[in-house]
């Protein structure tokens, strides 16, 4: 079904039909594509309303219309401009749009009519989550101390971005230097879910998630320390990807707990989250806790549709994590994963529930290792070299005031508390006492992964709430984490995709499946995840915006 | 012992300021008693003169009494600023003296989303000291970070090590100046780690405004902690000393004081003699020289030990003091309150720093021969410690001084000249033995050929500037300037026979009783000969012709 190209409902203004995916002659194509485009179901109408429930790959429709001639790259963005333009009052999606993307979409055009080569990624629109560094774009980790800051380099999974011909189209929102999981605590402007816009799209990589959602880009980059890319795919209804830690470098992303942070992908599909994965990851000698493992293409061995067969996945062992389905998770939000979970039965799957009795620990050991590695590496945005200076007359209030006035209150609260955790008397208690845990649950999801191909939970414990709601309650914010933060800890990669919808909004609200995998088992995760999406019968997931 | 030997110098300033004594070859006491000092100084400041101004009076002989019922315990850190070729943690270049913020980039000016990437000729470094101060190595290390807030720390931290550094619990042998009683000492080494540097404050005239200067931000240090084993101002200096030879001879720094590139920190406290219990701990900071780190010292003994003997003991506070040269006082800089938290946590932004066994055995393989282990072998040579001491200081000059030895020349004339007219050479014209033309295969030879008889020492020594300043070789000297010495008894015989009967006035003289003429008729002598006639046959003729009263 893949195959299938049809764009969105929302994405109805292209100016021209898109017709399927054939196989494209050109040699230098990249191999991330082939396997998918190896399939050419007969065509199909390019209207959107004649869709199936299953997702399409974005990225791959693009190619194929620049490759065929169908549309410019400059038509492709002006359509998504266009889009972004229309719902980026509803959803305050963006800090920062680019000025620059007709220009880059002109280029690919230019290189294009030369016949010259483009990159995978040509023409595809990238929103890229404003920790992110990018040089021609400010760059504030939606926070007033780095109001106007502007690196002087990209980040390097931007940089590989671009590099395969993706377009930047612009910055997006989060909470504060990525901590929150509303996306209200950016400094500057509070962004809503498309599928309701009285409700938050999760965050911190809420702005990723709700551009994706909406179709404002094709992709984006979020960035994920205890479940940012994750639980905003959940509430958005799109496709998530926390990469294996280390996989892609952090070099240029925004420091907030070192040992957990991870950049990650959105997509409107399980492949362009692979595509996009591909892009990104692999070694950086800028970053010394990036993996030297070669990166795979990680959409190659999805087989093509008509060959599922009956049971595409039989012999698959799939764990259910037992203690993501306890007291404290919306009833809705477990019904919708145990019929997942019975879907994935239906491909062949064995399901069985797992324990993790180390679970519950994740989340206050999450919070305190979190907390202190952000307290060192805030320390930085110290008012002296860059970001937002206050006038003072000596040192101390120099730091006190540039501090007291560009940090947001969720920031200081963890700054705080991370100060106090790795205070001499109390580093053992807390600090060290985290560490332990943590290796504690790094060797449960060792064992369970030993037993299981995949692990699988809920992504979040309820579904998209109302902006607010939590605003003023940190620790029910806090304790929505419960589904991610243990995958941080253990360093494991682990996608979300939306499985089913609770009632609520306008027209239902998705509820993301999670599924957890060994490290740098990506691979595994996305062929499963596809197949999972392709044959998910009777949702669409196209928000109502 | 030893601080009461230091009052030597002391009171003898001016001695200090004759810089030719310095390679004196006459064994005088004072002379030796300076040696150490300056010897310490031309190893730091070879462009400047030393300037030693304590002031006379400095001690009293009450206070030479009370200093006997008092010990003094010492410990140093010294940071050893690393010569690799980028920072400890980025690609940046450092160059000691570049204008301010030209060797900076993204990662050591701590721009949000950098991210460190150690360069591993730190680790390279770190091992080389840790074994060459025979310290027993960590295999499995790691970073840590060190929180605190300053404008010349870009990242909010340092990036060091805390609870495991790379190397711990090792010991440096050194040999006390002679003139200090002479002696051994081995002073253990708590430990090694390794570290970045801060940048720079540079503060405006009117002192309205700072400026941050981040070239040195992120540039490897080594820190080496020793055990408090120092008891007085001169073993302090002398384990400071030896620490710089040893960085010097491994190659790792340039150990330059008054760059900063090894910088002394020395923390001291004065109890009265059999109290166990240590007196309160002051840390002294600002010490450029070892001669200062040596007289901020034996300063800090007065001031303590005069406030104990007059109960005011509670004046002594832990805090950390500044050495003020001009003054030639320790200040309070910063008093201590309580213990700073610096909230140390393993560094998560770099892997552990884990080491083979093959490694360490290929680093061990290439350590050179130590200060330590070159003193031990010229002792064994039979030179004295004063030559010992001297030529193991500078690793330059022991190689060069090995490599004459290797091309045959006699270890003491050997030593001799270098200490001597070689050594001086350097002083003079501010070079160091690498940089002069001279080569030790040619010093061999020089030696050599005075010896064997080809040329006399006068000449030799004419030819040994000739060879320091333009180079060539002492064979091409003696043959284009004819220096061949004139040996040959009846040509000697017929120069002086013509002097004589040159000057009949004075022969008259000389005849008449005035014999100290024999020097004149030996210079005419000589002038005749450029210089070149044997000494020894020309004494024996001359004297036999003037005292040969028939003719
Ligand atoms: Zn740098």
């Amino acid at each position: 079904m893949l195959s299938t190209i049809q764009f969105p409902r929302s994405l109805s203004r292209f100016p021209l039909p898109l017709r399927p995916l054939q196989a494209l002659s050109s040699s230098h194509r990249s191999a991330t594509t082939s396997a998918l485009t190896d399939q050419s179901p007969p065509s199909t109408s390019p209207s959107p309303s004649s869709s199936s429930s299953s997702s399409s790959s974005q990225i791959l429709s693009i190619r194929h219309s620049l490759l065929s001639r169908e549309l410019t790259a400059t038509q492709v963005a002006e359509s998504y401009l266009s889009r972004l333009r229309l719902v980026e009052p509803h959803l305050n999606s963006f800090l920062h749009v680019s000025d620059s993307v007709l220009r880059e979409a002109q280029e690919i055009d230019d290189k294009l009519s030369r016949n010259e080569d483009i990159g995978p990624l040509a023409g595809v629109l990238v929103g890229v989550k404003d920790n992110i560094c990018t040089a021609d774009m400010p760059s504030t980790g939606g926070s007033r101390i780095l109001e106007n800051y502007r690196p002087p380099f990209d980040a390097t999974a931007v940089k590989r971005v671009k590099a395969l011909g993706g377009i930047v189209v612009g910055k997006t929102n989060l909470d504060e230097f990525g901590m929150g999981s509303t996306t209200e605590g950016s400094a500057y402007k509070v962004t809503s879910n498309p599928w309701d816009i009285s409700r938050v799209p999760g965050g911190s990589s809420g702005g990723s998630a709700a551009a994706v959602s909406a179709r404002q880009c094709a992709v984006s980059l979020g960035s994920d320390t205890g479940g940012s890319v994750r639980q905003p795919a959940s509430f958005c209804g799109v496709v998530g990807l926390k990469p294996t830690y280390g996989r892609v470098s952090r070099y240029g992303l925004m420091a907030y707990a070192s040992s957990l942070d991870v950049i990650g992908c959105f997509g409107s599909s399980v492949a362009d989250a692979g595509i996009l994965l591909g892009a990104i990851s692999g070694h950086d000698r800028l970053d010394a806790t990036s993996s030297d493992r070669g990166a795979p293409d990680f959409t190659a061995h999805f087989p093509p549709a008509d060959a599922f067969g009956a049971k595409p996945l039989q012999g698959l062992r799939v764990g259910l994590i037992r203690e993501t389905l306890d007291s404290g998770v919306d009833h809705g939000v477990t019904s919708t994963v145990q019929r997942a979970a019975s879907h994935l039965e239906e491909l062949g799957c064995t399901v069985k529930e797992v324990s993790l009795p180390s679970f519950s620990l994740g989340l206050p050991a999450y919070y305190i290792l979190a907390s202190s590695e952000s307290s060192s590496n805030l320390s930085r945005y110290d008012g002296v070299r860059y970001g937002s200076q206050a006038a003072a007359e000596e040192l101390n209030s120099l730091y006190g005031d540039s501090r007291a006035r560009g940090f947001g209150a969720e920031v200081k609260m963890r700054i705080l508390m991370g100060t106090y955790a790795l205070s001499a008397g109390y580093y053992n208690a807390y600090y060290k006492r985290a560490q332990q845990v943590r290796t504690v649950i790094r060797k449960s999801f060792k064992a369970a992964l030993d037993e299981n191909d995949i692990l699988i939970s809920p992504a979040a414990p309820s579904a998209a709430y109302k902006i607010g709601e939590k605003k003023n309650d940190p620790l029910a914010m806090y304790a929505g984490d419960i589904m991610t933060v243990n995958v941080n800890l253990a360093g494991l990669p682990a996608l979300v995709l939306p499985c089913g919808f609770v009632e609520g909004g306008p027209a239902g609200l998705p509820v993301g499946l999670q599924m957890i995998g060994a490290a740098f088992d990506e691979e595994k995760l996305l062929k499963v995840g596809h197949i999972f999406e392709q044959t998910l019968q009777g949702h669409r997931f196209v928000p109502p915006l | 012992m030893a601080s009461l030997l230091f009052r030597g110098i002391l009171i003898h300033p001016p001695l200090l300021n004759s810089s030719n004594a310095l390679f004196s070859r006459k064994a005088c006491a004072y002379y030796c008693r300076m040696r150490t000092i300056t010897r310490a100084q031309v190893a730091t400041q070879v462009n400047q003169p030393p300037q030693l101004k304590y002031p006379p009076n400095a001690r009293n002989n009450g206070l030479e009494i009370l200093l006997k019922d008092y010990e003094t315990i010492i410990g140093i850190e010294t940071h050893v600023q690393l010569s690799t070729l980028t920072k400890a943690f980025c690609s940046c270049p450092y160059n000691y003296g570049s204008p301010p913020n030209t060797s900076v980039c993204p990662v050591c000016m701590g721009l949000p989303g950098a991210l460190p990437v150690l360069n591993s000729k730190v680790i390279e470094a770190a091992v080389r000291l840790g074994l060459a101060l025979n310290c027993e190595l960590s295999f499995n290390s790691k970073f840590d970070r060190k929180q605190y807030f300053y404008p010349d720390l870009p990242k909010g931290y340092q990036i060091s090590q805390f609870d495991i550094p790379i190397a711990r619990a090792g010991y440096i042998d050194l040999d006390l100046p002679v003139e200090f009683g002479g002696g051994q000492r081995r002073f253990g080494i708590t430990r090694v780690h390794m570290e970045e540097d801060a940048g720079k404050l540079l503060h405006s005239g009117n002192g309205n405004y700072s400026q941050v200067d981040l070239n040195r931000a992120g540039v490897p240090l080594l820190e080496v902690v020793s055990e408090p084993d120092m008891r007085n101002g001169i073993e302090a200096a002398e384990y400071a000393a030896e620490l710089q030879r040893l960085v010097r001879y491994l190659g790792v720094s340039n150990g330059n004081m008054q760059e900063g590139s090894l910088r002394c920190d020395v923390n001291i406290s004065v109890r009265p003699l059999g109290q166990s219990q240590f007196g309160t701990k002051v840390e002294i900071k600002n010490l450029n020289s070892f001669s200062s780190v040596n007289r901020a010292i034996d300063y800090e003994i007065s001031r303590q030990v005069l406030l104990l003997s007059q109960g005011q003991g509670d004046q002594i506070v832990q805090e950390t003091r500044l050495w003020e040269e001009g003054s030639q006082k320790t200040v309070t800089m910063r008093k201590k309150e309580g213990l700073s938290d610096y909230r140390y946590f393993p560094e998560p932004d770099l892997p552990e720093v884990v080491l083979t066994e093959g490694y360490v055995n290929k680093i061990r393989g290439s350590l050179p021969e130590l200060p330590e282990m070159k003193r031990r072998r010229y002792e064994g040579m039979g030179l004295s410690m004063q030559d010992v001491l001297f030529l193991a200081n500078d690793v330059k000059v022991a190689d060069f001084f090995d490599a004459a030895i290797a091309k045959g020349a006699e270890v003491k004339l050997a030593a001799n000249w270098i200490m001597g007219d070689i050594a001086a050479h350097m002083k003079n014209e501010k070079l160091s033995i690498d940089e002069i033309k001279l080569t030790p295969h040619e010093l061999a030879e020089l030696i050599a050929a005075i010896k064997g008889g080809t040329i006399s020492g006068k000449i030799g020594k004419e030819i040994l500037f000739e060879l320091m300043a333009k180079g060539g070789t002492v064979k091409k000297l003696i043959e284009e300037k004819d220096l061949v010495q004139i040996t040959d008894p009846t040509e000697i015989e017929k120069i002086i026979d013509k002097v004589l009967l040159d000057n009949p006035k004075q022969l008259e003289q000389y005849r008449g009783g005035k014999t100290k003429l024999q020097g004149y008729f030996a210079g005419q002598v000589m002038k005749a000969t450029k210089g070149k006639a044997n000494p020894g046959l020309l004494n024996k003729i001359l004297l036999e012709k003037l005292n040969a009263k028939s003719s």
